[in-house]
């Protein structure tokens, strides 16, 4: 059973947000942990090729292999092709050290919930992704009882969460800023990578025979 | 920055100081400096141009470069005041030369006339501070005109059966109608409804230096690129430094107006970028810093003389805080609308503007519109359907679907005016500059709440009209976070129960002016920067009559 989006509008949006769910509010209240994307975007400028400035690279396998269970590589692009990893490193780098320790914490945590369940697997990313999945299931708050190990780590789910927050914003960001390597995410989405657009914009304004004639139109029926 | 621009000096006693640039300060900056007074803006953000504003969401939304800053500028919240309140960002307003309007959605409708006498027509509401304006849509009406034809707004005169009397069509057409405008246009005609193309504060036209709306699909939040959306920074500030006799002053935080022993107002004091303090001299001052930083600012300016805090004899500076409602309904659509492209509302209708209590049972009344206004991070954060996994392959496939196929109807309303809903300065909390922070106290009335629930049925219809493959809203419930931040210095003619005058003059000092949204009396029916601006345009003509006739002055 996994958390729906249902449940995370309720909790992170709804409480809080009052009579609706308002992109303001949702602008205003951004996990700060995102703000590295600028600070990431100078260092993908002065870093060339990547290299990993936070994690160790056996960390940052871990990392990509979590990211690539949030957003998976199927017969579209995922996390792992966007180059997720590489935006929550750079930014780690140059934020806070708070963020650090969600990460720093976190990941052993679910080292130690991968050697709970399986016990012969050393690492997250060494499972398969079944095994993966199950793992991360684990993390759900309204896993219910019997369908899996409901095990109370709050640090950890915490990072889950923020994994999952980083992964979608690593896949959606503005490609020049740090991520969504080489628009991939954009297209996984089907947002076209243009600076302007025209009219028509969609499907349903093609049509549009312009407003006069379109009340005319309605007049007839 | 334009090398027009004079450079006062601080003890150079200038006719006034305006204090924030945003829709009110900018307007008030253009025409005053327009008729030959020597003007001085504070606002308390940096001067950022066109050249400054990017795509980017992490550094528009998560690092707060256009807005006010929850570390450095933190508040408080409560529902009702016997509550301890807790830290808990609560507002947001634009924090850069132009203020909230340069990255607001720019709806730009007017006030009806009903909204100026509501209370006259239905009577009083029990437990409120529902009221009357001072001046009618009469007097408003030639200023809204200019808002029209000064700053640039689009759209089309007589479209709706709703719309105010007015003496002027719109400078331009409709921007071009979204997938969205057209499945609202047709679902709401075959629903017996008005829906007509959305009046926008973006160019459909260019105008000089300015260029017609690119439909880059970064607009709520963002700043324009382009200058079409007619934000105070791309219009009214451009002209104002022109005149030679406008400085913008950025990164000046005000934190204090001075009075002499006649109890009249003789600066501002504020803190520069460095954040050594400064006292910009002035014959009078306006206050155009929002329904949440002026009445702060009042509250600051305490002293002897004004112990509860300036213009404050009636106890009421920060009180009556409205937000308006606003409440998303989802659908899903079998083929791609792209909302992405394009700016955010093309179609609008006001046929639920006026309601009969009466007969409703509650008190309300508002508009609808079709719109998304989530950039990709945004949606896939928060506008997939309820049920929808938050991670892995269904997610994505989510994700990947329901993108280019999503769009709101949303609904937009009143809130009441509470005595109780306020701005005050918390007792403990301090901003990064030690003064006390704002501390927000907000619950709305059960008639707000009421009748957005009535609104997001009738939204729901719009949905199912329109042949959704899936829709899905949330009910309305007691808001906790406010933009459009209203009321908190209402006008009035009786100074034991308003703040500032018809003429936007204070009633105890007599050369302190205020001017933003805190002005409003009642919260209108959604969308009220319109209003600001066409009060602006308003004031600054009273203004200048004062002064001619020596009436600020001593």
């Amino acid at each position: 059973m996994t958390i729906t989006m249902n449940q995370l509008n309720r909790r992170n949006f709804l409480l809080r947000a009052g009579t609706g769910l308002s992109a303001a509010w949702v602008s205003a209240n951004w996990p700060a942990l995102l703000s590295a994307a600028t600070h990431a975007h100078e260092a993908a400028k002065a870093a060339t090729p990547p290299k990993f400035e936070f994690f160790t690279p056996e960390e940052a396998a871990e990392i990509e292999a979590i990211t690539a269970r949030i957003i998976p590589t199927d017969d579209t692009p995922g996390a792992r092709e966007a180059g997720v990893v590489y935006f929550i490193d750079r930014g780690l780098v140059t934020f806070a050290a708070d963020d650090h320790k969600t990460y720093r914490e976190g990941l052993p945590e679910l080292q130690a919930r991968v050697s709970e369940m399986f016990p012969s697997v050393p690492k997250f990313s060494g499972l398969s992704t079944e095994q993966q999945d199950a793992v991360l299931h684990s993390f759900d708050e309204n896993a219910v009882a019997g369908q899996g190990p409901r095990l109370a780590r709050p640090g950890a789910q915490n990072f889950f969460e923020t994994l999952q927050q980083h992964a979608i914003a690593g896949f959606l960001v503005d490609p020049d800023y740090g991520g969504n390597h080489d628009g991939v995410g954009w297209k996984v989405i089907g947002r076209e990578r243009e600076h302007m657009f025209q009219a028509p914009f969609g499907y349903y304004d093609r049509d549009y025979p312009g407003w006069e004639a379109a009340m005319k139109e309605a007049a007839k029926k | 920055m334009t090398v027009d621009q004079p450079k006062y000096k601080t003890s150079d006693e200038v006719d006034f100081a305006i204090i924030g640039s945003g829709a009110a300060g900018g307007i008030l900056a253009k025409e005053l400096s327009t008729n030959g007074f020597r003007v001085v803006v504070l606002e308390q953000g940096p001067y950022l141009t066109e050249a400054d504003f990017t795509h980017n969401e992490i550094e528009v939304f998560a690092q707060n470069k256009l807005t006010n800053h929850p570390e450095l500028q933190p508040n408080t919240f409560r529902k009702t005041p016997d509550e301890k309140a807790k830290t808990q960002r609560a507002l947001m307003y634009g924090r850069c030369v132009g203020g909230t309007s340069v990255h607001f959605t720019a709806n730009f409708w007017r006030f009806h006339e009903i909204d100026f006498m509501e209370r006259s027509k239905i009577g009083p509401i029990a437990g409120t501070g529902f009221t009357d304006w001072p001046i009618t849509y009469a007097d408003l009406e030639p200023y809204y005109t200019k808002v029209e034809w000064e700053i640039g707004v689009s759209g089309l005169a007589g479209a709706s059966p709703f719309d105010p009397p007015r003496s002027k069509p719109y400078p331009m057409p409709p921007l071009p109608v979204k997938s969205s405008g057209v499945i609202f246009e047709r679902a709401a005609r075959k629903l017996g409804w008005h829906p007509y193309p959305a009046p926008m504060a973006i160019l459909s036209q260019p105008r000089p230096g300015r260029s017609a709306c690119v439909n880059c699909g970064f607009c709520l939040g963002f700043g324009c690129e382009v200058g079409a959306k007619s934000s105070s920074l791309a219009t009214a500030i451009r002209i104002a430094e022109k005149t030679g006799r406008c400085e913008i002053r950025p990164n000046s935080y005000v934190h204090r107006i001075e009075t002499d022993d006649k109890g009249r107002a003789v600066g501002a004091a504020y803190f520069d970028e460095k954040r050594n303090t400064h006292l910009q001299k002035a014959k009078a001052v306006i206050v155009c810093a929002n329904g949440a930083e002026t009445p702060r600012l009042l509250l600051l300016s305490a002293n002897k003389q004004f112990p509860n805090g300036l213009a404050n004899s009636s106890g009421i500076v920060g009180k009556y805080l409205m937000f308006n409602t606003y409440t998303p309904v989802f659908g899903v659509y079998e083929h791609p609308l792209n909302e992405y492209k394009g700016y955010a509302v093309s179609r609008v209708l006001h046929d639920f503007y006026e309601l009969d209590p009466q007969k409703m049972g509650f008190y309300g009344g508002g508009g609808l519109d079709a719109r998304i206004d989530f950039t990709p991070i945004g949606f896939a954060m928060g506008c997939l359907p309820p049920g929808t996994p938050r991670w892995g392959k269904d997610f994505k496939a989510a994700l990947a679907h329901d993108f280019t196929r999503t769009m709101e109807v949303s609904t937009h309303g009143t809130s009441l005016p509470l005595e109780s809903n306020s701005f005050s300065l918390d007792p403990e909390l301090k901003d990064a500059w030690g003064l006390p922070a704002l501390r927000m106290t907000y619950k709305d009335h059960p008639d707000d709440l009421k009748f957005t629930n009535w609104l997001i049925e009738r939204a729901k219809e719009v949905h199912e009209a329109a042949g959704a493959q899936k829709k899905w809203s949330y009910p309305a419930r007691e808001q906790q976070f406010g933009v459009h931040l209203l009321g908190t210095c209402r006008m009035g003619n009786d100074p034991k129960t308003s703040v500032i005058n018809a003429d936007h003059r204070t009633h105890d000092v007599k050369n302190l002016f205020l001017c933003d949204g805190s002005s409003l009396v009642t919260s209108g029916r959604g969308q009220p920067t319109m209003t600001i601006e066409a009060l602006a345009f308003r004031a600054a003509d009273r203004i200048t009559a004062l002064a001619k006739r020596g009436e600020i002055s001593a």
